[in-house]
């Protein structure tokens, strides 16, 4: 509540933010001016890794470990902040959970072993991918159900759009037509 | 044209529907997380005593009878809030609390217990991997303990008189049959 707080008030007192609308930045791109600038932003963009909460001092010296343990953190979630990973979440209780996380691949443990304890003391809320369970059908089934719902209305919809459509006419009808599109064309013709 | 008359009605109907859902997320606390421990037995532990304490906190001072494990730190504020509480639980001498103390550094938890009086039977200190064994994700959280030694309840944020009352209590009572 807080941190919304301080977001908002800034939002409303810096003036300083419309400097660098996209517009502005698409006008000087097409300048041919901001090619260097344009070419620096992308080369950053691509060079630099995400920034990690993972200390130093937490790491495995053996690459290969640590690397899993990189796998096993971005899987599981920061009780305390909710949405981050403990990889991305600097709380107390991430760090605490980044170091058992390590503590268990140095004991030998798989990456699911791993999961698996950590799941066993904060349960299913932990894992940042839901399981496919029971109570979670609808969380990943609905997709799938509202696209079948979709297609379902757009079959309705065309199959109606067919019936409504008027049956071609009969000989009869046709010959009358014809005789009041005649009548039609005669005073033209006189003309 | 009748028809497809009760088309209309549908954005009405799926507008009502979201509503009701939301109206009714609002009163989901969001904070409270259901705990993966409860009628698991407790986790195996063995914690030495605060600074100064001549007893540590077991996970054997459990067995064989209804208790409540609260974990706290001098650290946290709702604590000092829940503080009162639960020194009012121990003198009824209703049930048994133990504490752990979470990640309380030096003398800090030795010194909360001096200036804020002890309803604790047991004490234990915790580096932070007892807490995690009881999926503990934020202090003060508090767990009603079974005579078999098996987590019943778990109660996440600091505990009132009417939290006592209304559900504490009516299960230590139910668990003590």
């Amino acid at each position: 509540m807080m941190f919304w707080k301080k977001c908002h008030r800034e939002e409303r007192s810096d003036e300083a933010i419309p400097q660098w609308t996209l517009a502005r930045l698409l006008r000087f791109a097409r300048n041919g001016r901001a090619f260097l600038p344009l070419l620096f932003l992308l080369v950053t963009i691509v060079t630099t890794a995400p920034a990690y909460a993972v200390r130093p001092d937490e790491m495995l010296p053996d690459p290969a470990l640590e690397a899993r343990a990189r796998e096993v953190g971005q899987e599981l979630r920061c009780l305390v902040c909710r949405n981050q990973s403990i990889d991305d979440s600097d709380a107390d209780l991430a760090h605490d959970l980044r170091v058992l996380v390590r503590d268990r691949i140095k004991a030998g443990d798989s990456n699911n072993q791993v999961v698996a304890y950590i799941r066993a003391r904060y349960g299913d809320f932990v894992l940042l991918r839901p399981p496919f369970e029971l109570d979670t059908v609808l969380l990943w089934g609905g997709p799938a159900l509202i696209l079948l719902l979709g297609a379902f209305g757009i079959h309705r919809y065309y199959r109606h759009r067919r019936r409504d459509e008027p049956p071609p006419l009969s000989a009869e009808e046709r010959r009358r037509l014809k005789s009041v599109l005649d009548a039609a064309a005669e005073p033209e013709a006189r003309a | 044209m009748n028809q497809r008359r009760w088309l209309f009605i549908l954005p009405v109907a799926g507008f009502a529907l979201m509503a009701a859902g939301f109206y009714i997320g609002l009163g989901i606390d969001q904070t409270v997380l259901p705990s993966a421990l409860i009628d698991e037995p407790a986790p195996k532990f063995e914690l030495p005593p605060l600074p100064g304490a001549e007893q540590g906190f077991s996970s054997a001072d459990l067995q064989g009878h209804v208790s409540l494990v609260n974990t706290f730190a001098s650290w946290c504020i709702p604590c000092r809030m829940e503080h009162p509480v639960l020194n009012t639980l121990a003198q009824t001498k209703r049930v048994p609390i133990y504490g752990i103390d979470y990640k309380d550094k030096g003398e800090a938890g030795a010194d909360w217990i001096k200036t804020l009086g002890n309803p604790y039977t047991k004490v234990g200190a915790d580096t932070g991997r007892v807490g995690i064994d009881w999926g503990v994700y934020g202090v003060p959280e508090t767990f009603v303990v079974d005579r078999a030694g098996r987590i019943r309840y778990k109660h996440v944020g600091p505990l009132t008189e009417e939290d006592i009352q209304r559900t504490i209590l009516p299960l230590v009572a139910k668990l003590d049959k």
